[in-house]
């Protein structure tokens, strides 16, 4: 990634500080914070149940977080009004897991959606921009079928094209490569890389592939269990001497521990209250 | 022991109790706010350029109103009949038979017509909406109108609201008329009444009140309908099992609503 800015030097295009997120009681986000440069790929990584899915719907502005501060493009996205917070949704795109590609909708009127909601453009331009579109993401000739008709793969990159067709300054990534076959997947991550290229926006990726993602990274983020484990880049990753991070890398699972008295009231399915009495 | 134990499940129950009465009032929250959001987005959403997708109304329209027709007027004219049948054999107690006319004219417009024609579209796309909207929910496809900067009220409850308050009303009026046709003809056959004469009658005896009484209780029983429907869908979790689930939840508290409602605007409105 020798093409990539210094990302010291160069503008943040999103800032989170402090975030915390809950659910009820429980607390999914813990003090999270991480900056994200403009042009960079940021990897936010992590086990299932680390929160990164909660920390990608609150960057997506679809959670209401408990505390601490998103600035997006500059913007404090807990200050804005509804109207500009639809303006700020205009300027990023997000590809979902699942693709979310409306089901009642060809794949070229999906692409088209954004365009037809927020601009005055007529039918035929917003036609090209959407064939334009699919040509990045190598779907050209599949605008008029159903996403039904679709392969994992092609949606997952039909999400992508409209995810990008309004030229968004950020795109978040929900697990790109999950459920697709290797080489599928690594054809994704070899997408993501030119979209950058091409289109100079900065994409945030959340992803539990190690391999995809140090091919990608810029910089990397791991979370554990709502906390921020290590930020940096892959070298640096790799470097890093910490025994979670290292189980991290070579796949282990890490040893439980815990004491035996607790382990036995969980069998019996004893609550303890708030003074950790039972 | 057994005291505290009774005790714990009394506490137990009240809290459940307690959960019940938050979340549906919470529920109750949610329609009031959707319906003050719908209305924001009809009349106001065009001076922020966000206009209601006209195309979508209209064929919101052709499926809920215009699918409906044959099964709103065959069930307008079994429950027309079946008002003749009834009220001539009850009448025929007293002899007075021909009195049936006021019986069927007062009880179809002013509650049949619209209770029929409720129940109906609260099964045939009330359940629908709830069912859209839940896999939609679930695909992350609101989830993905949200971040696209589109806001799914305006983008798709809307459409299906105005589509449902036009449209209920509207077959509420063919219910009335159907219904009115079908008795007259039942009356004409039992009581050699002829087919004119049935019809000065039903026009004597009706008033624009009584047609009216009908028509906004459907308007009322269309805006039940849609709140119920979306706040179900939206509502949806655990997957397939889970849209099932909030799609029959929509079309019993449909009803639910639409029968109390009823019987409360009856009360409210003829006293």
């Amino acid at each position: 990634m020798d093409t990539s800015p210094e990302p010291a030097e160069s503008v943040k295009v999103l800032e989170v500080e402090n975030l915390v997120a809950q659910y009820g009681e429980r607390i999914i986000l813990d003090g999270v914070s991480l900056d994200v440069h403009e042009g960079e790929i940021m990897i936010i990584m992590g086990g299932s149940g680390s929160g990164k899915s909660t920390l990608l719907r609150h960057l997506m502005g679809l959670e209401r977080r408990a505390s601490g501060t998103i600035r997006m493009l500059g913007q404090d996205t807990a200050a804005l009004t509804g109207q500009e917070k639809l303006e700020l949704h205009k300027r990023i795109g997000v590809a979902f897991q699942g693709g979310a590609l409306f089901s009642s909708m060809t794949v070229g009127e999906n692409i088209m959606l954004p365009l037809q909601e927020h601009t005055d453009l007529d039918l035929r331009t917003m036609e090209i921009m959407a064939r334009m579109k699919l040509e990045v993401v190598d779907l050209a000739g599949f605008e008029d079928l159903m996403p039904s008709e679709l392969s994992g793969g092609m949606i997952k990159r039909a999400a992508f094209a409209r995810a990008i067709v309004m030229d968004p300054k950020i795109l978040f990534c929900d697990e790109p490569s999950a459920g697709l076959d290797p080489v599928v997947a690594s054809a994704l991550d070899d997408l993501i890389l030119r979209m950058r290229d091409a289109l100079g926006m900065s994409i945030v990726v959340v992803t539990h592939e190690l391999d995809s993602a140090f091919k990608i990274a810029d910089r990397m983020t791991v979370l554990d269990a709502g906390r921020i484990l290590f930020i940096g880049t892959p070298d640096e990753l790799r470097a890093e001497q910490s025994e979670r991070i290292q189980n991290l890398l070579h796949r282990r699972t890490e040893e439980e521990t815990g004491d035996p008295e607790e382990y036995l009231r969980r069998l019996l399915g004893e609550r303890l209250d708030k003074e950790g009495h039972p | 022991m057994a005291s505290t134990q009774s005790g714990n499940a009394a506490a137990h129950f009240a809290e459940r109790v307690g959960r019940a009465w938050l979340a549906g009032l919470a529920g109750l929250g949610y329609c009031g706010s959707l319906v003050v959001e719908s209305l924001y987005w009809l009349f106001l959403g065009p001076r922020v350029k966000q206009t209601v997708r006209v195309g979508a109304v209209f064929a919101q329209m052709m499926e809920i109103g215009i699918g409906a027709i044959p099964i709103v007027a065959l069930l307008g004219a079994a429950i027309g009949a079946m008002l003749a049948i009834q009220g001539i054999y009850s009448l025929s107690i007293f002899g007075a038979e021909s009195r049936v006319v006021f019986g069927i004219a007062l009880s179809m417009t002013r509650e049949f017509a619209p209770l029929i024609t409720g129940i109906l579209v609260a099964g045939r796309s009330g359940s629908a909406l709830a069912a859209r909207l839940g896999i939609m929910t679930i695909n992350q496809e609101i989830d993905a109108l949200t971040v696209m900067g589109i806001n799914p009220v305006r983008y798709l409850v809307v459409p299906a609201f105005i589509a449902l308050v036009v449209m209920v009303p509207a077959l509420t009026f063919l219910s009335n008329v159907v219904g009115l046709w079908a008795g007259g003809l039942y009356v004409g056959i039992e009581l050699d009444m002829s087919m004119a004469a049935y019809v000065d009658q039903t026009i004597e005896t009706l008033s624009v009140d009584d047609l009216m009484h009908g028509i906004w209780k459907s308007l009322i029983f269309a805006v039940l309908i849609t709140v119920i429907g979306v706040a179900n869908g939206a509502s949806v979790t655990g997957g397939a099992e889970g849209v099932g689930r909030v799609t029959t939840r929509a079309v019993v508290q449909s009803i639910m609503a639409i029968v109390v409602t009823d019987m409360i605007f009856a009360f409210v409105a003829t006293r």
